[in-house]
């Protein structure tokens, strides 16, 4: 069950394959200058709370962004920058959200990466590891129910939140009720300081999917050519109906757990490895390689994207934070006869 | 006819999934086999794919709920007992509760929870949860003691557009009857008066209402007149209507089947002594389980739990003071 991975590579359509591969890049890049931007805004006081990156991650997480269709439900985690700018999320949302700001999706009752717009199908993730997957089978069990067809749903999470019940919980409800869900592991060696062999004892992940009766799914989390078709192929497999994906991407964290973190902890030999390898520059050099993109597009590509995140970062920083005097933040309840009186 | 509190707990169920095809039921064992108290009997058969058995994954239960709210479904779903439900917590207290606050997308679950003790259940099997789910904002706590309000307020519970917990009483499954459904009630959010006095006001919710019914006829032939209040919510919780029963008696004894530390009984006399003090006659009193895990001897679990013969003592020594 447990599926390798070959080299991606479309009999036909290059340009389609091409295409896919800049679009996917242009996005990472957008990603990697927008959590750059976040750190530096950090580093310099401005960010409410906590900035957390996702950095090396990049490849894996806009897999997934660029594998959905408008109507799928993804719950990213952490270090999905890449994935929800691909998927819908806009650079203004993400810098709202970061900066405070009144305007943005949270309007300041909650920061940084918890952030959404579940009506359009990206889920307000709460920081309890493990515990959006189960509200994504849920989505996908009402649309069934419902009659809705096609649509999957993507959640993602590290290696750490696989040792949680929640997820061992939702994976084996997933399996039972055969849901599209996709479950996209990055095993990024280390859940905040702790290594993997403190984490899980199993040869890989993966070999979990065995144990749910699902299948699965290894991809080197460095390789954008890899990550775009296991990916992608395993969001395609959930859509025909072929019950949940568990992917396990290998791959290494290239920053601290936050921007607090200095990641002294990470061991020098693995950031000299394959493993920590940046996915971002390889991704460059195989379009270079590929001659889909020279010099001149690269470039401008990377001056758009900076332009973006200084446009919204700028205006972000210009917009009001909540005012607790103005609207009403103390209501809990949407049903209002039924407050306590107190808000 | 006769109707007993879980017949109209199903028959509730029956309604709202006959009405609204937004609404399913999702638990241990409520499929074919009816859920362990039978709450859910016939129903998987009357309403195909809308009455489903989930694996133990209390967690997992309450997150695919959720997800299926936000996609416009009324879920309720049952929990084998109250107790499992910390199994949950994280998804009802975190994930559930702060969704509207965070999101402003309202989040219409409904969390049955047969709670209370019942003799030789013991620890597991006993709990009463309303006072850790009342802490939480975001969160409606039902506490029906009747069986007109089992079937009302779980109906109301379903339509709410937010997460409600239903404490529904074990001891009162199969005991407490009625001769009909009811055909209109009391909204969520209003005690109700289910016994005038004038001497002392006694407020409890749930099983103790007729515990404390029972202490206030033993305390009748004693010459004292005994108000009991049933709270019917603790979240929201009636406040006027219990300071306007305090206002006539002027004296006050809390009753809850729940721990003491921090709980229902500790919030109603904050409320009363904060914002009525000058009502008050004597120092208001509670009584509560005692502060152990309940037991399962049934000599030692009706010495744990208030009954009508510790109500009545409690309420004679505000009483005589």
């Amino acid at each position: 069950m447990v599926q390798s991975v070959s080299e991606p590579q479309s009999a036909g359509d290059v340009s389609a394959t091409r295409d896919l591969h800049i679009k996917a890049y242009r996005f990472m890049l957008l990603a990697r200058v927008l959590d750059d931007k976040l750190a530096s805004l950090y580093r310099a006081g401005k960010i409410l709370g906590g900035v957390f990156l996702g950095r090396g991650q990049e490849a894996l997480s806009v897999s997934i962004g660029v594998g959905l269709r408008e109507g799928d439900v993804f719950a990213p985690l952490i270090r999905d920058m890449a994935g929800r700018l691909a998927f819908n999320e806009s650079v203004l949302d993400a810098a709202r959200t970061f900066l405070g700001s009144s305007l943005g999706p949270m309007r300041g009752r909650d920061g940084n990466i918890h952030r959404g717009r579940p009506k359009e199908g990206q889920l307000a993730m709460i920081s309890h590891l493990g515990a959006m997957i189960s509200v994504v089978t849920g989505t996908l069990f009402a649309r069934r129910m419902r009659g809705v067809k096609g649509t999957v749903g993507v959640a993602c999470c590290g290696d750490g939140s696989t040792s949680t019940g929640s997820f061992h919980e939702a994976m084996n409800q997933a399996a039972v009720e055969k849901l599209p869900l996709v479950m996209v592991v990055a095993d990024n060696q280390y859940a905040y300081s702790t290594p993997t062999e403190r984490q899980f004892a199993c040869r890989s992940l993966v070999d979990r999917a065995v144990g749910y009766g699902i299948s699965g799914h290894e991809v080197d989390g460095t390789n954008l050519s890899a990550c775009l078709k296991v990916v992608g192929d395993a969001i395609e497999r959930a859509r025909a109906g072929e019950g949940p994906q568990l992917v396990v991407a290998s791959l290494l964290r290239l920053c601290g757990h936050g921007e607090h973190d200095d990641a002294h902890y990470i061991e020098t030999k693995l950031k000299a490895s394959d493993l920590g390898r940046d996915c971002v520059k390889l991704a460059e050099a195989y379009l270079s390689q590929q001659s889909w993109a020279d010099a001149a597009s690269l470039a401008s590509w990377r001056s758009e994207a900076i332009q973006k995140v200084e446009e919204a970062t700028t205006a972000a920083q210009r917009e009001p934070g909540p005012d607790p005097f103005v609207e009403n933040y103390w209501a809990a309840l949407s049903t209002k006869n039924l407050l306590e009186g107190n808000e | 006819m006769s109707i007993t509190y879980l017949e109209a707990i199903r028959e509730a169920q029956a309604k709202a999934l006959r009405d609204d095809p937004r609404v399913f039921i999702y638990g241990q064992d409520v499929g074919a086999f009816g859920g362990a108290f039978k709450a859910t009997k016939g129903l998987a058969k009357e309403f195909p794919g809308r009455v489903l058995d989930s694996p133990i994954a209390e967690d997992a239960m309450a997150g695919l709920a959720i997800g299926a709210a936000l996609e416009g479904m009324r879920p309720i779903l049952e929990m084998q007992f109250a107790d499992f439900s910390t199994v949950a917590f994280n998804q009802i207290v975190n994930q559930a509760a702060t969704m509207f606050w965070r999101t402003n997308i309202s989040c219409p679950i409904t969390v049955r929870l047969p709670c209370g003790g019942t003799a030789g259940s013991g620890p597991f099997h006993s709990q009463t949860m309303e006072a850790i789910y009342a802490h939480y904002p975001g969160l409606v706590v039902l506490t029906p003691a009747t069986v007109e309000d089992a079937y009302s307020m779980l109906l109301e519970a379903v339509a709410i557009d937010d997460p409600v917990i239903f404490c529904e009483h074990k001891f009162l499954y199969y005991h407490l009857k009625a001769d009909a459904l009811p055909t209109e009630a009391l909204p969520v959010g209003k005690a109700r008066i289910a016994r005038v006095g004038r001497d002392l006001t006694l407020v409890t919710y749930s099983a103790m209402v007729h515990e404390s019914l029972a202490a206030a006829d033993e305390l009748r032939s004693e010459g004292w007149e005994v108000e009991v209040v049933d709270l019917r919510s603790v979240k929201p919780l009636d406040t006027d209507t219990v300071i306007a029963s305090v206002a006539r008696t002027g004296r006050l004894l809390c009753v809850g089947e729940a721990w003491p530390w921090g709980g229902v009984t500790a919030e109603v006399i904050t409320r009363v002594v904060c914002e009525g003090y000058d009502l008050l006659d004597a120092p208001p009193q509670r009584l509560n389980a005692k502060d152990t895990p309940v037991p399962y001897h049934p000599n030692l679990w009706s010495a744990h739990r208030p009954t009508a013969t510790s109500i009545a003592a409690a309420a004679r020594k505000v009483l005589q003071r």
